[in-house]
């Protein structure tokens, strides 16, 4: 139920975007993100835009992955 | 960046594997209350790379899994009257209700569609005046801005044919009642999409009050072994706090937009979760200023539920107490086929997840 996933933004509309999530196309409302463009990726949960994807801090996580990856095999 | 096949890796997962089995001194458990986690946890097999000594359990987090039978039986109520559309996420189509399923029901006659947001049922009411359209409202606080923004529109438009009938759900006071009965835990894995929403900050009564560790995590391999390692840091520092891996979309204080959508609409009441029964403030209904749009004052059903013993357990995993497998129904009297329990019902149930990827003849 609380199943979201990361959408790729396609087209803008007022408050209604057209989204990808691996090239199947849903609608998602954009009432409650502010600044949405195309390109841009937002966590669509049942309809909605819940969310702005941050790309600075999901590439911080990779970069402790890997730094996790280092640590253990150094 | 895709978001997702990133924290895939399976030399990062291998590592963090490698990592917590270096780091653990003891024994440990963890719960996870958001049903997505529990899919997750176990359709990337978690459990099978972590050292004996930490055990994953699953709490309370699926919101079909807590919609009480009564509630289901109300909307085969409404259904079944005529005139009237049930418009539901397909989560609910095949949860029991004290007779019937709204499966079976939709099969006997009832108007009852498959929706996959709040806005689609608006929709529905808009192009058919002439029907009452009533959206089931189920969801912890994921979903209930969507409806929230919903019920605004159609009180802005003065649609006088949709109605809700809310039986939202909010985590916090169910994981406090968790504690408060006495369930055995070192800390929580913390549910993600609902802290996008109510931020970080909703747990951190959690650690203050009961001294357990928390990480709010995201639902990727990765994420999960990420989380399971820093809270098993805390717990071995003493150090028990409010920690987000996830923060890729969550934040400290969560989406504000959201959260004054929800303010508009929706105030805390007493709510039954389904096998846990009434949790104070556990749920969300609608304000007095959106009564004219409140299926549950609006439409007058008469339920007799039938109290039955199956001799499900549901309530007892859902409390943590016992796994799945330890149900005399499970896999037997009760499958994903022929459920017993709301638990095996939803694809996020801590039963059908078991019986999907579990060994169980």
């Amino acid at each position: 139920m609380c199943l979201s996933l990361p959408a790729r933004v396609l087209t803008v509309d007022g408050n209604m975007a057209e989204v990808s999530v691996g090239g199947a196309v849903f609608r998602a409302g954009l009432q409650m993100v502010e600044g949405v463009r195309p390109g841009d990726y937002v966590l669509l949960h049942a309809g909605f835009a819940i969310e702005k994807l941050k790309e600075d801090e999901a590439l911080e996580t990779l970069r402790l992955l890997d730094e996790i990856d280092g640590l253990v095999s150094g | 960046m895709k978001y997702v096949d990133e924290y895939r890796n399976g030399r990062h997962i291998a590592r963090l594997a490698e990592m917590i089995s270096r780091e653990v001194s003891r024994e440990y458990v963890f719960m996870e209350v958001c049903g997505g986690h529990t899919a997750a946890i176990h359709r990337f097999g978690i459990p099978s790379l972590l050292p004996p000594e930490v055990r994953l359990i699953s709490g309370p987090g699926c919101p079909v899994c807590v919609t009480p039978a009564r509630y289901i039986d109300m909307l085969v109520a409404l259904a079944s009257g005529g005139g009237v559309t049930v418009a539901m996420f397909g989560d609910l189509m095949r949860v029991p209700g004290s007779i019937l399923t709204l499966a079976a029901a939709r099969a006997a006659g009832a108007d009852i569609r498959v929706v996959l947001s709040a806005h689609e049922a608006l929709e529905l009411a808009l192009a058919d005046p002439g029907r009452k359209v009533i959206f089931p409202a189920i969801g912890f606080e994921t979903t209930a801005p969507g409806t929230a923004v919903t019920v605004m529109d159609a009180g802005k438009r003065g649609v006088d044919n949709f109605f809700v009938l809310s039986a939202h759900k909010v985590m916090p006071p169910a994981m406090e009642i968790l504690l408060k009965e006495g369930t055995s835990l070192d800390g929580f894995i913390c549910p993600g999409h609902v802290a996008v929403i109510t931020g970080s900050s909703a747990f951190d009564f959690i650690p203050e009050k009961y001294g357990l560790a928390c990480v709010v995590t995201g639902f990727e391999p990765a994420d999960l072994l990420l989380a399971v390692l820093m809270l098993i840091r805390q717990v071995n520092s003493r150090s028990p706090r409010v920690e987000t891996e996830y923060r890729r979309v969550v934040t400290r204080d969560g989406n504000t937009r959201a959260q004054g959508f929800m303010n508009e609409v929706f105030e805390h009441a007493d709510t039954e979760w389904r096998g846990l029964g009434i949790i104070p403030s556990g749920g969300l209904t609608l304000r007095k200023r959106y009564r004219h749009l409140d299926a549950g004052e609006q439409f007058t059903v008469e339920v007799h539920e039938i109290q039955r013993d199956s001799g499900c357990l549901c309530g007892d995993i859902l409390r943590g107490k016992i796994t799945p497998a330890d149900c005399p129904l499970f896999a037997g009297a009760c499958t994903p086929d022929h459920p017993e329990g709301a638990c095996m019902v939803s694809d996020e149930g801590s039963c059908n997840t078991w019986y999907k990827y579990h060994n169980h003849d």
